[in-house]
């Protein structure tokens, strides 16, 4: 377990990386990535139990977690290589010929730490499901866990499973929802409002916890111990975890304008220093 | 020639009802998924037999899939039932990225397939489903020909590690084939030799090119008929020995002639012994309502319409 001051300090060099990877790359999803990175940083480190140097396909006694969002790989990739599923120096060869740093997520190319394939969006809850059931029959009580961008909430299969495990009572699933208010087309509300989404997923028979500031790491890490504290009781349960795309350099934030488009070679060097360096050190 | 008796027409989904009760006893890993066709698509032996191994996942075939593809994580061998069409077309892309591209072991069965589904008309019968399934990287695609063998494909399906499509109807048809015999998956199965054209068939067409064959004698002309109960992998060694010793093949198929058995056994031809070839399938148009009887006539895919493509192929041989 890390203390609060280490996985911040954590989050920035996971955010210096997410940065690093995509200029390197010429591609990629930088804004999603920074927005979560206090999330997936408080979940690899502390929230989740699971054994980065042992990783197994069938996660037997280990939670699992399913990036449905899959095009935020950067913000993926960095969390899994600090917390040692795979060497850091790697992050280097993200998206370039060869790489097991496949854009979207791929088990094809055998990354430790990657168990579905994800990036045709909508399809992670569905998945974190099965695996659900599949512990619930193998009397494996450890938890699933998925994350959602909020545009993907759109697509009309996320609502069939929503339905699913409401009914059905899927209560070692925590099903987080990355509201950033952001997609392609411009802010969730001009594209596609999602209206309420507490009385949208309490109505699909969900208990739901808000995390209004998902870029404090302690309030996230608040959040999840009361996630975690209610599940197998009866119901799923949904984080709404509201966040900033691009928070932690101030021209990538309120802006959808980085959701796929990286910063030129001049423009990181502007931000590196918003973030400052960590005792971690670059790849 | 070797001769084929009818024991009971019955439905091929009903085989693969049955053998999926036997792979739930062989293995206790096989569970059951479907989108409220349980009934339709023979899964409620296997939903009576083991309830706790069956999951009723309400109308709504791609969070199936996706359940499917995440219980296998778990060791689990999940076979999703459904409508071929609801279980292929519907959710390509999911069965794209959960199942194929991430290798799952994930068995889909489609049943109600081709048009001899009769008078639920063309939204339920598809005839592109093998094209859709033998273009995906890591799937397996089976089309059983009878009861028999439906129910032994499942049990080999269930033993194979990795994603199996399994095509079936819905209509009762003849049922001929070996009651217990051994299902190889990606060896086509050789029924009758000869030597003067090759009719290789899948699914309730195999039934017809025997029936064809047997017309054929009559005549003169001896047929060899090979059952290709695996489209995918494909049996390239049984097809182009075949062909090589007969010198004009006929494919006959309940799909559309695009992008089913017919084009994949012509790609094997035209790379390793260009042979004369025509098609026995649905030629690029949609089914309507009718009988099974009627839709099988009306469409070509009858012994007759076996025979006079072979007399055709003959002519350029």
């Amino acid at each position: 377990m890390k203390t609060t001051k280490e996985l911040q300090v954590i989050a920035t060099q996971v955010r210096r990386d997410i940065l690093r990877m995509t200029t390197n790359a010429k591609s990629g999803h930088p804004g999603g990535s920074m927005g979560t990175a206090d999330w997936m940083t408080a979940m690899q480190f502390n929230i989740m139990k699971h054994d980065p140097k042992n990783f197994t396909m069938e996660g037997n006694g280990q939670d699992m977690l399913f990036v449905s969002q899959g095009h935020i790989t950067p913000v993926i990739y960095s969390t899994m290589a600090r917390v040692g599923y795979f060497p850091v120096e790697e992050l280097k060869t993200f998206r370039l010929f060869g790489t097991r740093l496949q854009g979207h997520p791929s088990t094809e190319h055998k990354l430790p730490g990657i168990r579905m394939a994800s990036g045709s969006l909508g399809q992670g809850m569905s998945v974190g499901i099965g695996a659900a059931l599949g512990k619930k029959m193998t009397g494996d009580d450890t938890l699933v866990y998925t994350l959602h961008g909020d545009g993907e909430l759109q697509e009309g299969q996320i609502w069939e499973a929503a339905m699913f495990a409401g009914a059905k009572g899927i209560d070692n699933l925590i099903s987080t929802i990355d509201f950033n208010n952001q997609q392609i087309d411009g802010t969730t509300e001009q594209v596609m409002n999602l209206g309420s989404l507490r009385s949208k997923f309490e109505s699909f028979l969900w208990t739901v916890v808000e995390i209004e500031d998902g870029n404090d790491m302690q309030k996230v890490l608040d959040g999840m111990e009361k996630a975690k504290s209610l599940t197998g009781k009866g119901k799923p349960v949904c984080v709404i975890l509201k966040t900033q795309m691009g928070y932690g350099v101030d021209f990538m934030q309120d802006t959808n304008k980085y959701h796929g488009a990286v910063l030129s070679a001049d423009d990181l060097q502007k931000a590196l220093p918003q973030l400052g360096e960590t005792e971690l050190g670059d790849f | 020639m070797k001769t084929y008796e009818n024991q009971q027409s019955k439905e091929l989904r009903a085989g693969m009802g049955e053998g999926l009760v036997e792979a739930g006893k062989q293995n206790e890993n096989v569970v059951a998924l479907t989108a409220d066709v349980k009934g339709s698509v023979k899964m409620d032996g296997f939903a009576k037999a083991f309830p706790e191994r069956f999951v009723q996942c309400g109308i709504a075939e791609a969070n199936m899939c996706g359940i499917a593809a995440g219980m296998s994580l778990c060791g689990k061998v999940p076979f999703i039932g459904g409508f071929a069409e609801f279980v292929t077309g519907r959710i390509y892309d999911q069965i794209r990225q959960v199942v194929a591209y991430s290798n799952k072991n994930v068995k889909i069965c489609g049943s109600h397939a081709g048009i001899s589904l009769g008078e639920d008309g063309a939204t339920h019968q598809t005839m592109e489903d093998i094209g859709l399934m033998k273009a995906l990287p890591n799937m397996t695609v089976l089309v059983p020909c009878d009861f028999n063998q439906a129910k032994q494909a499942t049990i080999a399906a269930a033993k194979h590690e990795g994603p199996v499509y399994l095509r079936l109807g819905r209509s009762k048809m003849p049922n001929f084939t070996e009651e217990n015999a051994t299902f190889e998956i990606g060896k086509a199965q050789m029924l009758n030799e000869g030597k003067d054209v090759t009719i290789f068939a899948c699914g309730h067409l195999v039934w017809e090119a025997l029936e064809a064959a047997k017309a054929l004698e009559a005549e003169g002309i001896n047929a060899e008929v090979i059952n290709i109960h695996t489209i995918k992998p494909l049996d390239k060694e049984a097809i182009i020995a075949s062909a090589k010793k007969t010198g004009a093949v006929v494919t006959c198929e309940e799909h559309l002639i695009n992008n089913g058995l017919g084009d994949s056994v012509a790609q094997v031809l035209a790379m390793n012994c260009p042979t004369p070839m025509e098609y026995v399938a649905v030629d690029d148009k949609f089914g309507e309502s009718g009988t099974p009887d009627e839709m099988l006539t009306n469409y070509g895919l009858r012994a007759k319409d076996i025979v006079a493509k072979v007399h055709a192929v003959l002519k350029r041989k």
